[in-house]
């Protein structure tokens, strides 16, 4: 084996695999740390968490979920489809991904500005006034959906290169990892997602 | 065509999977209307670990990868959770 | 399977790749060339850690401001534990000799990731740079402590955040080297290598990667929160806003406890490679060994609270993790056993090496059993934020995993750079080390016993004869340091030109040249037999 191959050869793809599933779980742990934040608040001020909550629009939150939820098929049916070697198909459904993820991001903007419209963000006067259990809460929700959203932002750049790369044939039906492990990365986002939604939307 | 051994799931399969994921979605909105006092928490999160094992184990893979990744994905959801239930212990009893 | 010994052999640091000169280095995608690249820029900061630390010794020589004020004095230790912890001893041991060997111990021509393995360097030059910067730049050098617990954290006026994110970037470089090395081993052994033919260093790398993996992300999210505390008075950890405080104590440990095990692992994975080379026998209780690694690895996770039994947590909590404290000590102990019994009846050769991993056992310990008297509840209750708990972690830490790391010198040095050291000089050096180590850090139990707290740059005369003796034993300590030191730095370019196998050891690394080639095997071999095979005659299976 040449020495430039040792460096320059694909990653076989179950190694590849194997490393990226590793990442999600530190990605896992990453945000469990806000998520133990958030149950230890939780637990101590249950009634200004139902009651911040309410400032929430569920509407929204659901949309979001279903998008999120919409984009996780699309995006392992594209999987399918440069599996099966359908190449148009796959890029369809890459680029049906990065929309529904477009929309996401979209819907979070207006939720985030409608807020600062009404002063509700970390350190402004309205929050001070707040009971300290609503003011956490509002705390948790921007840090943990702006954590999450910019892994959706990240998550759209990589389904992007993978556009690239079906369009130049880099990936195709035997050489798929990075578009797998792209995939998992974006399946992570969404189970991210999941739990927030809940958490924060539903808890009226 | 395809690497050899690697399964491909069915368009159908992640379709399915997908009403699966929107009907428990809408259960756990109308979950909101009713009232479980202190288990809201306990059922919220139930269903939502619900929803994340079917991703995991369909759009992921899992159900079709090595009995290692299995038991890693597993092993890590266990060791976050006591993480937080050891944490607990400093909090309900204080 | 000895390689030939014939000039057609063309070592790892002359071989001719993509790029020339400097950029062979900074471009290298050569385990063993980022392994140098760690290791030198690690020696670098060990050095400056080691002026800090001595430079506070020189103030705490009397009671009262000698020679710096205690805004000065908190900058130090804040800065010495920053150096030390993140940049020196959670990286070292895997990022060093993990890199270097674990692809040769296991038959394998490199790592999973080559690149990301560089550019896992790169994350921990521009971590140790934002570190540097703290110091220089703005509102003055953090004085939080490495701990940098809160409230004081939010709301030092320092600059904390050149620290938190330093803290935040080194931790990413060391959870891309754990990823790469679990998958490594999952997907790169030799032939006929099975998960339980693997070498023991290997393995303590393998129970590494895993706390480096899931413990780490941990502290990232909680400095990510600290910083949010700074800046957008965020309010989990500010009672004022209804946070508390004490929450921030517990994501910290979360982490920083497994951290130690990342420190100390890979060093019981070295000293546990020695034991079997210069007893010329199999190393006793492999399996135990193995198992008691992940032991440690796992019940680790859930004892974080023993460094916040006076912060105010319940009384089943300190029940509880006490409890868990003690069971974590037996795995530790499963090993000193198991390396004591390596040694019996083995044929010693007392080689520099040997003698470091012994001082390595002594030194761990009284590590150890101070552990125990900080593990009790009541009897930490006296001890915590005392010198005691000062001189128990550099027992442990220092005179665990850094011993263990000069060990690991000692050992590999002729692999890795091809040359013999002195063994005089390297018995003198480590004998000084040792005579500096035990004078420095044991009149700290006694005066953390009567009284001294740690953290404090003044103190009352009764502790003043402990502290005299200890700021002798860290001069002479650095004197031994030095001498170690300029013995590897003179003979790796000077020394006698070492043979494949110096020590006759029994593992991969021996059985190719010094240094190794480009590829480190001109075939990947089979593996036929357990790791400490030392032939018939030693009675193996």
């Amino acid at each position: 084996m040449s020495v430039q191959a040792i460096h320059n050869e694909r990653i076989d793809s179950e190694t590849g695999k194997l490393g990226m599933w590793i990442f999600l779980f530190t990605e896992l742990f990453l945000f469990g740390g806000l998520f133990l934040v958030y149950a230890v608040f939780r637990a101590k001020y249950s009634a200004d968490f139902h009651h911040a909550a309410e400032e929430l629009n569920t509407f929204i939150g659901t949309l979001n979920t279903v998008f999120l939820l919409v984009s996780s098929m699309t995006v392992a049916m594209s999987i399918t489809a440069i599996q099966k070697d359908e190449k148009n198909l796959a890029l369809f459904l890459v680029g049906l991904t990065v929309l529904l993820a477009g929309l996401f991001m979209l819907n979070k903007y207006f939720e985030w500005s409608h807020k600062f419209e009404f002063k509700i963000y970390p350190g402004s006067e309205v929050l001070k006034n707040l009971p300290q259990g609503e003011l956490l809460f509002f705390g948790l929700y921007y840090m943990m959906t702006g954590l999450h959203a910019l892994h959706v932002l990240i998550g759209m750049i990589l389904l992007l290169i993978n556009i690239v790369k079906i369009k130049n044939g880099t990936v195709n039906s035997n050489h798929y990892l990075h578009l797998e492990n792209s995939g998992l990365y974006w399946h992570l986002v969404d189970l991210i997602w999941i739990f927030l939604f809940p958490l924060l939307y539903l808890i009226t | 065509m395809n690497k050899e051994g690697s399964h491909i799931s069915s368009y159908t399969s992640h379709a399915v999977v997908l009403i699966a994921l929107l009907a428990l979605t809408a259960i756990s909105v109308a979950a909101t209307e009713w009232h479980f006092g202190a288990f809201t928490v306990g059922v919220a999160l139930l269903i939502a670990s619900i929803k994340v094992a079917t991703v995991i184990i369909n759009f992921m893979h899992v159900k079709h990868e090595s009995l290692f990744i299995k038991a890693m994905v597993s092993g890590v959801f266990a060791l976050f959770a006591a993480v937080i239930v050891i944490t607990f212990i400093d909090y309900y009893l204080r | 399977m000895n390689a030939s010994e014939n000039g057609s052999h063309v070592s790892f640091l002359d071989h001719k790749g993509k790029y020339k000169g400097i950029l062979s280095w900074l471009l290298t995608t050569d385990h063993k060339k980022i392994a140098l690249l760690y290791l030198y820029s690690i020696m670098v900061f060990f050095f400056v850690g080691v002026i800090l630390g001595l430079l506070m010794r020189i103030e705490l020589f009397k009671p009262g401001e000698t020679i710096m004020d205690a805004q000065t004095y908190n900058g130090m230790f804040t800065i010495h534990g920053i150096i030390m912890i993140f940049i020196i001893v959670i990286p070292a041991l895997p990022a060093i000799f993990g890199n270097f060997f674990l692809p040769i111990m296991i038959g394998a021509k490199d790592v999973a990731f080559p690149k990301l393995n560089l550019f896992s360097w790169y994350l921990f030059i521009i971590g140790a740079i934002f570190g540097v910067l703290s110091q220089f730049i703005g509102e003055g050098s953090p004085d939080t402590g490495w701990t940098f617990y809160v409230p004081y954290s939010a709301e030092s006026s320092t600059n904390v955040i050149y620290a938190l994110v330093a803290a935040f970037i080194l931790g990413f470089s060391s959870i891309l080297t754990g990823l790469n090395f679990i998958v490594t081993m999952h997907r790169m052994r030799a032939p006929g290598m099975g998960w339980f033919r693997m070498p023991l260093f290997p393995w303590s790398l393998y129970a590494t990667g895993w706390i480096q993996v899931l413990a780490t992300p941990i502290v990232g999210i909680t400095l990510l929160m600290v910083i949010a505390e700074r800046v957008l008075k965020i309010g989990f950890f500010d009672p004022a806003l209804g946070g508390d405080p004490v929450l921030f104590q517990h994501l910290f440990w979360i982490y920083s406890h497994p951290a130690v095990y990342i420190m100390i692992l890979p060093g019981m994975g070295i000293v546990t490679e020695i034991f079997p080379t210069f007893s010329q026998k199999p190393v006793f209780g492999y399996t135990a060994i193995l198992f008691s690694s992940l032991a440690i690895a796992f019940v680790g996770y859930f004892v974080w609270g023993h460094h916040m039994f006076t912060a105010g947590i319940s009384y089943g909590s300190r029940w509880f993790f006490s409890f868990l404290t003690f069971l974590v000590a037996v795995p530790s102990a499963i090993k000193v056993f198991n390396w004591i019994s390596t040694m019996y009846g083995g044929s010693i050769d007392l080689k520099p090496p040997l003698l470091y991993a012994i001082f390595f056992i002594f030194l761990f310990m009284i590590g150890g059993f101070t552990g125990l008297t900080l593990g009790s509840v009541a009897t930490d209750v006296q001890a915590h934020d005392t010198a005691f708990v000062v001189a128990h972690f550099h027992y442990i830490i220092f005179g665990g995993m850094g011993f263990a790391f000069f060990a690991g010198l000692h050992y590999w040095f002729p692999k890795m750079f091809g040359r013999m050291y002195n063994n005089t000089l390297a018995y003198a050096g480590s004998i000084v080390i040792f005579i500096g180590f035990n004078l420095l850090y044991f009149p700290q139990f006694i005066i953390g016993l009567q009284g001294m707290p740690r953290r404090y740059f003044d103190y009352l005369p009764q502790f003043q004869t402990g502290h005299q003796l200890s700021t002798i034993g860290g001069f002479i300590l650095f004197i031994g340091l030095i001498i170690m030191v300029y013995n590897l730095v003179y003979h790796a370019k000077k020394g006698a030109p070492a043979p494949s196998n110096p020590w006759k050891g029994v593992t991969l690394e021996w059985q190719i040249p010094s240094p190794p080639s480009h590829e480190n095997f001109e075939e990947i071999p089979q593996i036929k037999n357990h790791p400490y095979f030392f032939g018939e005659s030693t009675g193996n299976k």
